[in-house]
């Protein structure tokens, strides 16, 4: 006879609690930084916070969606040209780029229709040849000039300390807001449907899983995010040569954070902006070697160590700090009067 | 008449384009892999060559030779090693690992060659420029259509490979299902080995092609990726003449482009490219409803 | 000695074990038909004895060499051939292309096109159609046909009256008659007991991975077969223990 056993679901864990603790904690003291640290530390965090913004969107549409795109640029280089009109236009500088970034979220909707019915390579080389076009088009603009380009002049207004320390809140608000975003989506619904998209997009199409809406989610939040990092990028550099920001380097650095992070996980390409910031920080100097360093790590990573190093990590101790993931607590049933005297066993919990 | 002449560029332009693609499409065709490398694989083609011929004094032909033999063996290493282990994992791992190899290779050669374009054209004398009027009007590249022959040439002679010999019907097989291949006695490995070595010689053919008829340097690879998928994606994905027609539409739609603006060659190729992308959607979606349609009204 | 010999094959589907230490041995011009119900672990068999699936203990002797490590088209060259569950035809080639590709191991033997076409006449006229186009019948006499271009020393059959009419069924164990009366050593999944029976010199039912019945076919009796195939009698014997 089987005794009816205590099953409950949870979600968060001691572990998860006191990341998340840890996390929140962090995050207010970045907040209050530029009160805090100096010039060049916060440079180089702004600029992290814009590495992290581009990992995280790159893992959401390939780790959570599935979709390979190689043509983000388009929506980084769209996000700081909207931002250099829209300031032109005579918007205030700071909204400009924020609406800018927008800017390219709008136009990732309206492209989503096409791109999201695109399969495997066609939808990864496709969005590639739309950036270039983007590129081509943005290049007609008088005001661009060609690879010239331009500059964000309303940005002079601002004295240089001041910039600073709006740059950086713009970047920190941007990769809160957006990693907060997925956070809240994938303990939602979304991470449901995406899970279950993952592991087979016909199966649950049946069970009634919106699985072009859920695609179409995540394409538009990639590219929105891209586009308010390309607009932070801009804020800091503030010179828009479309040469530079319609590279498909870019998708090669996602693609670096993003994998050797841990693709699919929602830490991992936190862990890979870092490094690769310390990487490029330490030999981003040396150039060529840098770049093919980088590549090599995609090439190697790609065939050996598909889940990234958060991923391994994650796969290895069964290690999860944060509360994206369900836990069933299944109580074990009072030991049976005749049993020889045997311990009870603990509650088990299996990670779902 | 000027149009008749920038058709005419264009369609001879398709042949190159065709003859960089064919390889990238055999090999999506038999493998299911996109190789993002494919552009660079062409351009280090075209380095090697260049330097057996403006270095090592080579006669172009026999350097030629060499260099596909070279390309042919590293196609086959690329697939053991590299492709092999990306075979059975989805897109995923294909599209990445392949991207991570085109920086490298892309990266690589600029630190062993810089940046300064080069060209092959003074190996080809004035075979790089002749031309041949047919109209007073209307001429005609004999380079280009050189190109063009081969092209054909070669695409007939990998159908040929593939519908008529025991390798091409081994290909077939393995392509539609490698496990029932190996079954009958097909060695699998060695098939996608050899149908990697055929898309990095073509590749390379097509590399050293580029380098006479225009200038090449170590980041061209990704631009001339971008020519051969949009040409294959034109043409169909599972057609190699396909590819050719592709080609050719492809180039036409650039020349033609190019006469209305002076930046409009490659505005008017990409755009053509994504058009003939979103009607294909459009019309296999209205055609799975006209079926849905007639089977909704059948007794 | 024996022509096949399966010494405690153990196979697994991931975490599911579908063949539990099967150990069994086919002489030459045997034909031993494997039974048992849907699950019991005869395709995981068969596949692993072609090489398509890779055991994870015991092994696989040819002629009293060890084939166990070998991939599968290196078996196919030693003289095994598969005709698979489902056919598996390749869809894009004709009839024609499907019997020449198998030549891929250059096995020497009789089989040739014309003497396939022989052995299954209805597949003269299809010679040049596609095999997507073909019916059930067709396919299964071009897919027997293709393992016979190998020149096998024993042929593997995985239910090969599945999914076809009972005219069909007929005619392709007429085929396979005649190639039994040629002296070629065959091990068959028959689903149909009847037929498995009357076509076999011996028989071994299979059961949850296990072979729980062996012997001749001719001395077995339904009563016993049909206790092995649903496995009554282990059930019996273990209620009475308990």
């Amino acid at each position: 006879m089987i005794r009816r056993a205590g099953i409950s679901i949870e979600r968060w864990t001691p572990l998860s609690l006191a990341a998340s603790a840890g996390g929140l904690a962090l995050v207010a003291f970045l907040a209050v930084a530029p009160l805090i640290l100096g010039a060049n530390a916060l440079d180089r965090l702004t600029t992290l916070f814009i590495y992290i913004t581009l990992g995280a969107m790159w893992n959401a549409l390939a780790g959570y969606g599935g979709l390979i795109s190689v043509g983000q640029q388009a929506f980084f280089g769209v996000g700081a040209y909207a931002a250099i009109r829209l300031s032109h236009a005579g918007l205030p500088v700071y909204p400009a780029l924020v609406l800018g970034g927008l800017c390219a979220g709008l136009f990732s909707l309206l492209l989503s229709s096409f791109a999201l019915r695109l399969r495997g390579g066609e939808f990864a080389i496709g969005m590639w040849v739309v950036a270039e076009l983007c590129h081509l088009l943005v290049n007609l603009d008088g005001l661009i000039q060609g690879e010239t380009g331009t500059s964000l002049i309303a940005l002079n207004a601002f004295a240089p300390e001041q910039r600073r320390a709006d740059n950086y809140w713009l970047a920190f608000a941007i990769a809160v807001a957006l990693l907060g975003l997925m956070f809240a989506l994938l303990r939602g619904r979304l991470g449901g449907s995406i899970q279950a998209i993952r592991d087979n997009e016909e199966a649950a199409a049946s069970l009634g899983v919106r699985v072009l809406a859920t695609k179409r989610v995540i394409f538009v939040i990639a590219g929105a995010g891209c586009g308010l990092a390309g607009a932070a990028w801009l804020a800091t550099s503030i010179t828009f040569e479309p040469n530079a920001y319609f590279s498909v380097q870019w998708s090669a650095y996602m693609i670096f954070m993003a994998l050797v992070g841990g693709l699919g996980t929602f830490e991992g390409p936190i862990l890979g902006a870092i490094l690769f910031f310390l990487i490029e920080s330490f030999f981003g100097a040396s150039g060529i070697w840098y770049l093919v360093g980088l590549g090599a790590a995609a090439l190697v990573f790609s065939l050996f160590l598909p889940r990234g190093l958060w991923g391994t990590l994650e796969d290895r101790f069964a290690l999860h700090l944060l509360p994206l993931g369900y836990r069933v607590r299944i109580a074990a049933p009072p030991a049976a009067p005749a049993a020889s005297g045997e311990a009870v066993s603990p509650a088990t919990g299996i990670e779902g | 008449m000027i149009w008749v002449n920038q058709i005419l560029q264009g369609v001879l332009l398709g042949g190159y384009y065709a003859l960089l693609a064919c390889g990238l499409s055999l090999m999506f065709g038999v493998m299911r892999i996109i190789n993002l490398a494919h552009g660079d694989l062409a351009v280090l083609a075209a380095f090697l060559v260049w330097l057996l011929v403006a270095q090592g004094g080579m006669p172009l032909l026999p350097a030629l030779f060499v260099v596909l033999a070279a390309m042919a063996v590293l196609g086959a290493v690329m697939q053991r090693t590299m492709l092999e282990r990306s075979l059975r994992s989805g897109i995923l791992v294909p599209l990445l690992s392949t991207f991570g190899l085109s920086i490298v290779i892309e990266n690589l050669l600029f630190a062993q060659f810089g940046a300064d374009t080069r060209s092959l054209a003074p190996a080809i004398d004035t075979l790089a420029y002749d031309s041949w009027s047919l109209t007073n009007d209307i001429y005609v590249g004999q380079l280009s259509v050189l190109i063009f022959v081969v092209a054909v040439a070669l695409l007939t002679g990998l159908q040929l490979l593939l519908s008529r010999t025991a390798l091409g019907r081994a290909l077939r097989a393995t392509a539609e299902n490698p496990d029932i291949a190996e079954l009958v006695g097909i060695n699998s490995r060695a098939v996608y080995a050899i149908a990697a070595a055929i898309a990095v010689v073509t590749a390379a053919i097509g590399g050293t092609f580029l380098a006479m008829r225009a200038t090449f340097a170590p980041y061209a690879g990704p631009s001339q990726l971008i020519f051969a998928f949009e040409a294959v994606v034109i043409g169909g994905l599972n057609s190699l003449w396909g590819t050719l027609i592709g080609g050719i539409v492809l180039g036409v739609a650039q020349n033609i482009g190019a006469q209305l603006d002076p930046h409009g060659f490659l505005i008017a190729g990409h755009t053509v490219f994504l058009l003939v992308l979103a009607a294909r959607l459009v019309l296999s979606s209205e055609l799975r409803s006209r079926l849905r349609l007639r089977r909704e009204y059948s007794p | 000695m024996s022509l096949l010999a399966v010494e405690h094959l153990e196979a697994r589907h991931g975490l599911l074990q579908a063949v539990r230490g099967v150990s069994l041995a086919v002489a030459e011009g045997e034909i031993l038909a494997l039974i048992g119900a849907n699950g019991a672990g005869k395709t995981t068999l068969l596949r692993a004895i072609a090489g398509a699936h890779r055991p994870a203990a015991g092994r696989i002797l040819l002629d009293g060499a060890d084939v166990t490590a070998l991939r599968a088209h290196r078996r196919v060259a030693q003289g095994i051939a598969l005709v698979p569950e489902g056919r598996w035809l390749f869809p894009g080639m004709t009839v024609e292309e499907n019997l020449l590709v198998a030549r891929a191991s250059r096995r020497s033997g009789p089989w040739t096109v014309e003497r396939v076409l022989d052995a299954f006449p209805n597949l003269r006229p299809r010679l040049k159609a596609y095999a997507g186009s073909l019916s059930g019948g067709e396919q299964q006499a071009t897919a027997i046909g293709r393992a016979l271009m190998t020149n096998p020393r024993l042929l593997l059959l995985d239910e090969v009256s599945l999914g076809l009419a009972p005219i069909a069924v007929e005619r392709v164990y007429q085929s396979l008659e005649r190639l039994i009366a040629e002296g070629m050593t065959v091990l068959l999944v028959e689903q149909d007991l009847g037929r498995a029976l009357r076509v076999a010199t011996r028989v071994a039912c299979m059961l949850e991975g296990r072979i729980v019945l062996e012997g001749a076919a001719a001395a077995m009796t339904r009563e016993q077969v049909t206790q092995a195939y649903f496995g009554l009698g282990r059930d019996v014997a273990r209620g009475a223990a308990s």
